[in-house]
C-alpha cells in the first residue's frame, strides 16, 4: 500500500429541499482496502456514492482521486477514472442479452469486437460463470448480480462501489462473492462496500465509516467491533433486540394450505407447485427464500388477490376461502402486510386515517349503513400512531409523507389492532432501519404470544432465525417441509434456498410427514 | 390479366408506403419509451408542408424535405412538452393530432383544388425493363425506395449499433439507463424527432405521389393505423413493413372489389382495413403476457432525473 489514498472526500455537503443528505462528509479509501460505509436508511450513504459515481452533484466539497482534485460530472468520467459501481437495484435491462447489457455499461471502445471472449475470460478468472447470449429476464438474481460485477471488472476498476450486494444472495453465493472481492483487493483494487449486514462487514471489511443523518459519526475497525456495537453507533442509541417470550402453547391450526398449485399470471413470475403447510395459533412460521422464487405469488394467493379454483386448498380457522376475495378473508380473521408499502400496503395520496379505514372497515366496525364512521376511523388511526410509536405530525398526513420505517410500523399496527387470527407479512422489515425493525419484530412476537398465528415470508435469514418457531424454504415455487428453528442452521437453509436437490435431510423430513 | 395484377400490385405499394414510414418512425419512438399518439397530426402537417412546397417551387426534393421538416417541427413541440415539461404523453399526443388536422386545414386553404404532377419515377436502367417485375420493383419513385431502406436501416440501427442499444435501453428501464450514464431525455428527444420526420415523409408521400393534390383531412386515419401496426408488429420493423403492405393490400382489394361490383355495400368494404386493424389487435392482445414481453417496459412513462 502507498500513502496516497485512492479516493479522498473532503467536506462533501449536499442538501435537498428540507433535508441535508450529506453534511461535511470526509472519507479516505486506500488502495487495496475494503472500506465499509454504514448507516441507517436515510443516513446519506446512497447520496454519497452517487456523487462519487457522477450520478449526482454535491453542493460543496472536494473529491481527490489518487491525490489530485478531480471533478466527476457524469458516470462516463467516473468509469474512465476506474470507478465501477454495482447498484442495489440492478441497472439491467430485462429484455436484452447479457452481452448487450454489458456493452451498454462500458465505454464504447471496450464494447467493440471481441467482447464475448473477454466476458468469458473475466468470468472464468474470477469464478463468476455467465452466458453472454442469455436474456436477463431468464436469469436468477445472483446471476444478474454477476453481470453487474463482470461489467465493472471488464474496465479494470481501481475503485469498486458495491451498494448492498448481498441482500439478494444465498449464504453460499455470498461466500463466492467475498472470495472475488478479497481477490480484487489483493490485486490492489479499492472497494467501497455498503451493507446493513453487520456480521458480513465484520468478516470482510478492513475499515468502516459510520454515518448518521448525513454526518460521519465514527470510523472504526470492524474486526474489533461487534455487530451490536456497530448498530448502536449507527443508531446513536441502545439497540433493544426483540425478546422471545416463553413459547405460548400451540393451539389449533389457524391457516391450512393444502396442495396449492398456481400458474403465475406474469410470464416472469414463478408457478407455485403443490404447497402444503399450516400455521397454528401461538406460532410464527418463517418462509425463507431468495426473491423471485414464488413469494409474491404465494402472498397474492393467500391474501385473495389471486383466487384459486379449489376453495378447500386454503382454510382459515375452518373456513374454506380459496375462492374468496380479501374482504371475506379479513372477516374470518386474516390480516396482511404486503411487501410494497406504498401502493399495496397503503394508498400513497390518502391520509393515515383513510388508510386505516380502508383495511379496518369490516373488522373494526367503521361502516354504518354504507357510510364511513369518520370519528371512529380517526380514533382508530390515532391509536395505531400512539401504540406503535409512528412518527408523524398527525393522522391527516398522507401515507406517502412517512418514512419507510414509520409507514411500515403504521401498517403493521393497523393490522395487529384488528386482532387477527392469522397475520401474513411479506418482508416486514425490508428497507427499514434497525430500530424500527426491532420494534416490528417485537410486535409480531407479541402477537403470536397472545394467541395469533403469524406467517412471515422474508429474505432476511437473521430476522427469521430471530423470530420464527419453525422455518420453511420456498425455492422455484416449491415449499420445503417446516422444521423447528432450533434444529436447523443457516447453512442448511442456505442450501435449500439455492435449490440444492436431493438434500437427504429434507427428503427424510418429507417422507416422515 | 397480367396487366391488371401489375396495376393492382402497384397501387398496393402506393397505398402501403405512407404506413411504412409512419409505423417505422413510431417504432423507434416507442422503443425509446415514448408513446406519441400524434402520428396522424404529424402526417397531415407533413402532407400539406410537402404539397405547398411542391406546387410553389416545383422541386420534388425540396418538397420531400419540407414534408419531413414539418413532421419534425410538430414532433419537437411534442418532445418539448412531454420530455422537458413532463406533460402527459397520451393527452399531448391526442392534442397534437387535433392541432395537426386543424393547422393543416388552415395552411392548405389556398391550395385546395391545385394539383401536382406527382413524384418522378426513378427507373433503374435495364432492370426496370424486365417484364412484370420491372416496373413493379425497379420503377418506383424515390420515397418507395426510401421506405424499404428505412425498414432495413432501423432494423440494423436498433439491433446492431450502440446508439440503437441505447434507444432500447432508455425504453426498457430509464432509471438504469440514467445511472449507467445515458442522457434519457436527449435520446428520447432524438427518437421523437426521427419519428416526426418519418411521419412527415409518410404524409409527403400521400400528397406528392398517392393522390397528388391537397384535400383537407386527407390522411383519413392512416396515422392511427400506423400506431396499431406498431403493436401488431410487436415493435419489430420488418413485421411493421409487411403489416403495412397487408393493410395496404386490404385497402386496394376493397377498392377493386367495389370496381368489380361485388354485391356488398361499399361502406362495409371501406370499413375493411379498419376492421382488420381491430381484429388483429384483439388477436394480439389475447395473450397479454406475450405483448408485455415485447413492449418496451417504460413505454409512456415520464422520466425525471430526480435527486
Amino acid at each position: 500500500m502507498t500513502d496516497t489514498p485512492r479516493l479522498e472526500l473532503i467536506g462533501i455537503t449536499k442538501a435537498y429541499p428540507g433535508v441535508v443528505a450529506n453534511n461535511n462528509v470526509s472519507l479516505k479509501v486506500m488502495p487495496g482496502e475494503i472500506h465499509a460505509l454504514l448507516g441507517e436508511n436515510g443516513a446519506g450513504k446512497s447520496t454519497l456514492v452517487k456523487f462519487i459515481y457522477g450520478v449526482q452533484k454535491a453542493d460543496s466539497g472536494i473529491l481527490k482521486w489518487e491525490g489530485a482534485v478531480t471533478d466527476i460530472p457524469n458516470p462516463n468520467v467516473a468509469r474512465k477514472l476506474g470507478v465501477g459501481m454495482v447498484f442495489q437495484h440492478f441497472s439491467l435491462f430485462d429484455a436484452m442479452t447479457v452481452e448487450e447489457n454489458i456493452a451498454l455499461g462500458i465505454s464504447p471502445e471496450l464494447a467493440k469486437s471481441g467482447l464475448t471472449q473477454r466476458i468469458i475470460d473475466i468470468s472464468t478468472q474470477y469464478g463468476l460463470p455467465l452466458e453472454p447470449d442469455r436474456y436477463v429476464h431468464t436469469l436468477s438474481v445472483g446471476e444478474r448480480q454477476r453481470i453487474e460485477v463482470v461489467r465493472c471488472l471488464l474496465q479494470d476498476p481501481r475503485l469498486l462501489i458495491m451498494d448492498e450486494p448481498t441482500s439478494v444472495l444465498t449464504p453460499q453465493e455470498v461466500e463466492v462473492l467475498f472470495q472475488t472481492l478479497r481477490q480484487l483487493a489483493a490485486d490492489g483494487v479499492s472497494i467501497l462496500y455498503i451493507s446493513h449486514k453487520l456480521q458480513e462487514i465484520k468478516d470482510l471489511c478492513h475499515t468502516a465509516t459510520i454515518m448518521r443523518m448525513g454526518k460521519v459519526v465514527a470510523d472504526c475497525n470492524p474486526a474489533e467491533e461487534t455487530p451490536r456495537s456497530m448498530a448502536e453507533m449507527m443508531m446513536g442509541g441502545n439497540l433493544t433486540p426483540p425478546e422471545r417470550t416463553a413459547n405460548a402453547a400451540l393451539g389449533a391450526p389457524q391457516l391450512i394450505v393444502k396442495g396449492l398449485s398456481v400458474i403465475a399470471s406474469d410470464s416472469h413470475g414463478t408457478d407455485l407447485k403443490e404447497i402444503d403447510f399450516e400455521v397454528r395459533t401461538g406460532e410464527i412460521l418463517g418462509i425463507a427464500g431468495i426473491a423471485g422464487n414464488g413469494q409474491q405469488e404465494l402472498m397474492d394467493v393467500l391474501s385473495g388477490e389471486v383466487l384459486v379454483d379449489d376453495p378447500k386448498s386454503i382454510t382459515i380457522d375452518g373456513n374454506s376461502v380459496g375462492g374468496s376475495g380479501p374482504n371475506r378473508r379479513r372477516s374470518v380473521g386474516m390480516a396482511f402486510v404486503p411487501e410494497e408499502r406504498l401502493g399495496h400496503g397503503a394508498v400513497p395520496q390518502m391520509s393515515l386515517w383513510e388508510n386505516a379505514f380502508l383495511s379496518g372497515a369490516t373488522r373494526m366496525n367503521l361502516l354504518s349503513n354504507g357510510f364511513m364512521r369518520i370519528r371512529e376511523s380517526e380514533d382508530y388511526a390515532s391509536t395505531i400512531v400512539e401504540e406503535f410509536r409512528v412518527k408523524t405530525p398527525g393522522i391527516a398526513n398522507v401515507a406517502a409523507s412517512l418514512s419507510g420505517g414509520n409507514l411500515q410500523k403504521f401498517i403493521i399496527g393497523r393490522e395487529i389492532l384488528q386482532k387477527p387470527g392469522i397475520i401474513i407479512a411479506l418482508q416486514p422489515t425490508w428497507g427499514v432501519d434497525a430500530g424500527s425493525a426491532a420494534a416490528i419484530r417485537q410486535s409480531l412476537i407479541d402477537l403470536a404470544a397472545n394467541g395469533a398465528a403469524v406467517l412471515v415470508i422474508s429474505q432476511d435469514l437473521e430476522e427469521l432465525f430471530e423470530i420464527a418457531d419453525r422455518l420453511s424454504v420456498i425455492c422455484e415455487g416449491r415449499l420445503s417441509p417446516g422444521r423447528k428453528t432450533e434444529d436447523v442452521n443457516v447453512d442448511e437453509i442456505g442450501l435449500l434456498m439455492g435449490g440444492v436437490a436431493n438434500d437427504p435431510i429434507t427428503e427424510a423430513a418429507a417422507h416422515a410427514d | 390479366m397480367i396487366d391488371f395484377v401489375v396495376l393492382a400490385l402497384l397501387t398496393i405499394i402506393t397505398a402501403s408506403t405512407p404506413l411504412v414510414f409512419a409505423a417505422i418512425g413510431e417504432i423507434v419512438v416507442e422503443k425509446a419509451g415514448v408513446l406519441n399518439l400524434g402520428v396522424e397530426g404529424m402526417m397531415i402537417v407533413g402532407a400539406i408542408g410537402a404539397f405547398a412546397v411542391a406546387v410553389t417551387t416545383g422541386d420534388p426534393t425540396l418538397a420531400i424535405l419540407a414534408g419531413a421538416a414539418s413532421g419534425l417541427v410538430l414532433a419537437f413541440i411534442f418532445g418539448f412538452l412531454t420530455l422537458y415539461l413532463l406533460s402527459n404523453q397520451v393527452a399531448t399526443g391526442l392534442a397534437l393530432t387535433l392541432f395537426g388536422i386543424g393547422f393543416s386545414a388552415l395552411l392548405g386553404n389556398g391550395f385546395v383544388g391545385q394539383t401536382y404532377g406527382g413524384l418522378p419515377h426513378l427507373d433503374i436502367p435495364i432492370l426496370s425493363d424486365l417484364p412484370f417485375v420491372g416496373q413493379l420493383i425497379f420503377g418506383q419513385d424515390v420515397l418507395v425506395y426510401l421506405s424499404v431502406f428505412s425498414a432495413l436501416g432501423v432494423t440494423w440501427f436498433l439491433g446492431r449499433t450502440r446508439w440503437g442499444l441505447a434507444v432500447r435501453a432508455v425504453g426498457e428501464n430509464h432509471d438504469a439507463a440514467h445511472s449507467i450514464g445515458f442522457s434519457v431525455t436527449l435520446i428520447r428527444m432524438g427518437a421523437v424527432l426521427f419519428g416526426g420526420a418519418m411521419a412527415g415523409l409518410g404524409g409527403a408521400y400521400l400528397s406528392l405521389a398517392h393522390t397528388p393534390l391537397w384535400v383537407e383531412n386527407m390522411t383519413a386515419g392512416r396515422g392511427w393505423i400506423a400506431l396499431a401496426l406498431v403493436v401488431f408488429a410487436s415493435w419489430k420493423p420488418w413485421r411493421a413493413f409487411f403489416g403495412a403492405y397487408l393493410f395496404g393490400g386490404i385497402t386496394i382489394v376493397q377498392l377493386h372489389a367495389q370496381g368489380f361490383g361485388v354485391d356488398v355495400p361499399s361502406q362495409i368494404l371501406s370499413m375493411l382495413p379498419y376492421l382488420a386493424t381491430i381484429v388483429v389487435l384483439v388477436l394480439i392482445s389475447r395473450d397479454g403476457s406475450r405483448a408485455r414481453l415485447n413492449a418496451p417496459a417504460c413505454l409512456g412513462r415520464s422520466f425525471h432525473a430526480s435527486g
